[in-house]
């Protein structure tokens, strides 16, 4: 055998040469095999669109009867099981269709590289901690415009289109710039005040409706031993959902627009300074549950479930999400944010409410027909109904909830929503710019202040600043209000 | 006796190379390439930017955040965890009392806490990050509970929503799941070590602090230079990563105090559909990991001891 470290023997290979060889051998190996790997973001496959079928009155949409369908949804705090209903509809129309079904809390990793390879599924609810960005698929063209959805007759009526049967924002919501439509949003949240009426009622207290109130009842629960507030401390940016209808109904729609169009100095704006600086005072008088700021959503829910604070900001998902731990007697409420006085600009009662469960069908799906066709179907009364009865929300549908029983959340929230009437907030900075909305105003900012460690005045400039830097940075697309 | 050697060298070789090629150097070729771009991650098309990712990366203080982070645990994390794993192995094994018929011992119940240190090394590092939120909960957690209970009401504090405080809880976590596999490592290190060169240096009358700076460490050596390359780079990636995506939830702690490079490179890629710029960051880590492991290697070379 040759030596390991020969030089001079002319057979034998040294280590060192051993070492230089392989490298070199390294070096060719990786561009062949390069050719061999499925490249990260390969764009073959797509645009083999399955043929259209026959358009007749009960085919609107034109759904080739044959072709196979594919859904994916979110398995999420609303569960699953309404879509296979509404898959077992779309089964039963057209039982030549094959459909495959699936779910997964995990839509981005799932569903990303297939958007990458251009071979999505027809229809998909984004939605969850992993949702895929909206702004980024409808920027790059991936999305399909539901508009022909929206024009189709509805399932119950075919006298009346989709469109003239959805709650209000919703398809507002499901545009971006111009007319069409990238998102059917399934679900309708009512966000404000959540609180048990039952606590309020053991305090001898009714829901403030301004400023002074709210801190007379926290100073009564106080004496009691309970927090006025929680939150999830973790997660700041559950605070909006009650701050921002409270900073419209102070200061008018319009503050909450220019802050939503990244206008310069929309934070500066008086309203904005009151608001932050009334909660800010829950903060100082101590009113705000202990620890809060090292809470995560369920934690402080629990808290709050267990009569440790009397209200917390969230959405309506908190009935469905609290139920463990939500004593049966709780008598769940919400309320709009209260005001700061008779001077506010809108009345009281002024609340955000917007859709939830964004569905999409992507545009290079092979059945988009099928996949909006799908959405017609849960869009009718029976599917929407059957959501609202199984999983204690609302729909995007405008009405199904006659003769089901409501739970007590959901009641309060139609009856908030029925109050408010044309006076519903819908800011749109969560879903145009969820970073800047989340991490940096929610939680650099205004989890910051809550935490008392920011005034309100030091609060406002960081959020002036984060905002007017997302206005500037041009690798996120900027929308406006129309 | 040559006949055949090459091909025999080849045959071998050609497996792991190409294997190796696919999928480590082709990734990071591929990562190189795509931080010039302006890929989104969602869909296939993209165009070529140059440096403009980078540029973008120079002015972006939560990269600069994080990249402090992720330095200040791959300085911090390898000295504590080694420190005290040296401390404990040597405990465990050389540093007990002189009992009859062995000259060398660790102290009472070695082997039982051996097995106690080694236990979160078991755990899924998932599981440890979410027990330790549970415990570092400032409302009803066991660390704040055990305080009260001790009569210290007034010290209360928010542990991972304070920004001050929340690197640190999540160091602690790292150093709790790390230091039992180096404990059991050193433990292998030190019982391959010859019992009469300790047994020499009591007889010379050596002190245990003695003992272990002049016998233990230097044959020890070796592993502790690849155990320090192994724990800087778990607090690089892997481990740092997921003790902060699931303790510190959503966007790495209150006010960016806990985000470090993975995450970054994760929140890009994931949630906010810029997967050009998060491989830029990637390329980052890759020079920051590159460089410490230079570092360790220059450092930590000595003579090599044989026995």
């Amino acid at each position: 055998m040759g030596s390991t470290s020969a030089h001079n023997d002319r057979e034998g290979v040294g280590r060192r040469d051993l070492i230089k060889r392989s490298a070199a051998l390294g070096l060719i190996a990786v561009p062949t095999m390069g050719f061999l790997s499925a490249c990260a973001s390969g764009d073959s496959g797509g645009d083999e669109k399955v043929d259209k079928g026959k358009k007749t009155k009960a085919n609107p949409l034109a759904v080739n009867e044959s072709a196979p369908l594919e859904i994916v949804i979110f398995d999420g705090g609303f569960g699953t099981q309404y879509a296979e209903d509404a898959k077992a509809v779309y089964e039963k129309n057209f039982p030549d269709a094959k459909v495959k079904f699936s779910s997964t809390q995990k839509i981005q990793s799932v569903l990303q590289p297939r958007f990458n390879q251009g071979t999505p599924p027809d229809l998909i609810d984004n939605s969850g901690a992993e949702q895929m960005d909206m702004g980024v698929l409808v920027g790059k063209k991936q999305l399909a415009d539901l508009t022909p959805l929206l024009d189709a007759p509805s399932i119950d009526d075919p006298a009346k289109k989709v469109r003239d049967t959805l709650r209000p924002g919703i398809i507002e919501m499901g545009q971006f710039d111009g007319d069409p439509v990238w998102i059917m949003y399934y679900a309708y949240t009512v966000y404000g005040v959540w609180y048990s009426q039952k606590a309020l009622d053991g305090l001898d207290a009714e829901y403030p409706e301004t400023w002074d109130d709210m801190l007379a009842v926290c100073a009564k629960a106080k004496k009691k031993g309970i927090a006025g507030w929680t939150y999830a401390g973790k997660y700041p940016y559950y605070v909006p959902f009650s701050l921002y209808p409270m900073i419209a109904k102070v200061g008018g729609r319009e503050v909450l627009d220019a802050i939503d169009n990244l206008e310069p100095n929309a934070w500066k704006h008086p309203a904005v300074k009151t608001c932050f600086e009334a909660y800010y005072e829950l903060y100082k008088k101590g009113y705000i549950l202990k620890g809060t700021p090292g809470l995560d959503h369920i934690q402080s829910q629990t808290a709050w479930t267990e009569g440790k604070a009397l209200f917390i900001p969230n959405g309506s998902w908190v009935e469905n999400e609290a139920a463990k731990t939500m004593p049966k007697d709780f008598d769940l409420a919400v309320n709009a944010p209260s005001g700061i006085d008779s001077s506010d600009k809108m009345p009281f009662g002024t609340i955000w409410a917007s859709g939830g469960e964004p569905f999409i069908v992507p545009a290079k799906a092979k059945n988009t027909e099928g996949g909006m066709e799908q959405l017609r179907i849960m869009l009718g009364e029976a599917s929407s109904k059957n959501f609202t009865s199984s999983v204690k929300s609302l729909t995007a549908f405008n009405g199904g909830t006659d003769g089901i029983e409501l739970t007590p959340g959901l009641k309060s929230g139609v009856a908030a929503l029925k109050k408010a009437g044309d006076n519903v907030v819908n800011p749109r900075i969560q879903d145009w710019y969820v970073a800047l909305q989340k991490e940096k105003i929610g939680v650099g900012g205004l989890g910051e202040m809550m935490a008392g460690r920011l005034t309100p005045v030091e609060a406002i400039k960081k959020i002036q600043g984060y905002a007017d830097e997302a206005a500037k940075d041009d690798s996120i697309q900027h929308y406006k209000h129309q | 006796m040559q006949h055949g050697k090459y091909r025999f060298i080849v045959g071998f070789l050609t497996a792991p190379l190409a294997i190796y090629g696919l999928f480590v150097i082709w990734p990071f070729i591929q990562s190189i390439y795509y931080s010039f771009t302006d890929w989104s991650g969602l869909s296939p098309e993209f165009k070529m930017v140059g440096f403009k990712n980078y540029t973008r990366l120079w002015d972006d203080e939560v990269f600069w955040k994080s990249l402090q982070h992720s330095v200040m645990l791959v300085v911090l994390l390898p000295l504590v965890t080694l420190t005290m794993a040296l401390f404990f192995a040597f405990m465990l094994n050389v540093g007990g009392r002189r009992r009859k018929n062995a000259a060398i011992a660790g102290v009472r119940g070695s082997a039982f806490y051996k097995v106690v240190y080694f236990f979160p090394q078991v755990l899924s590092i998932a599981i440890v990050a979410l027990l330790f939120q549970f415990a570092y909960n400032p409302n009803s957690g066991a660390i704040n509970s055990f305080l009260k209970a001790i009569g210290l009401d007034s010290v209360q504090p928010d542990w991972l929503g304070d920004p001050d405080l929340a690197l640190w809880c999540i160091f602690a976590v790292l150093v709790w799941c790390t230091v039992g596999f180096f404990v059991v490592l050193f433990s292998a290190g030190m019982a391959s070590i010859p019992k009469d060169y300790y047994e020499a240096a009591l007889l010379d009358g050596a002190s245990r602090i003695t003992t272990f700076f002049k016998i233990t460490l230097p044959l020890l050596w070796d592993t502790v230079q690849s155990g320090w390359a192994y724990v800087g780079i778990l607090a690089l990636g892997a481990e740092s990563f997921a003790v902060v995506q699931i303790m510190t939830v959503g966007p790495g702690g209150p006010d960016y105090s806990t985000t470090v490079l993975p995450l970054y490179v994760y929140q890009k890629a994931f949630r906010d559909g810029q997967a050009a710029y998060a491989t830029t960051i990637g390329v980052a880590l890759l020079f920051v990991t590159l460089l410490f492991v230079a570092v360790v290697m220059k450092l930590g070379r000595r003579e090599r001891l044989e026995y």
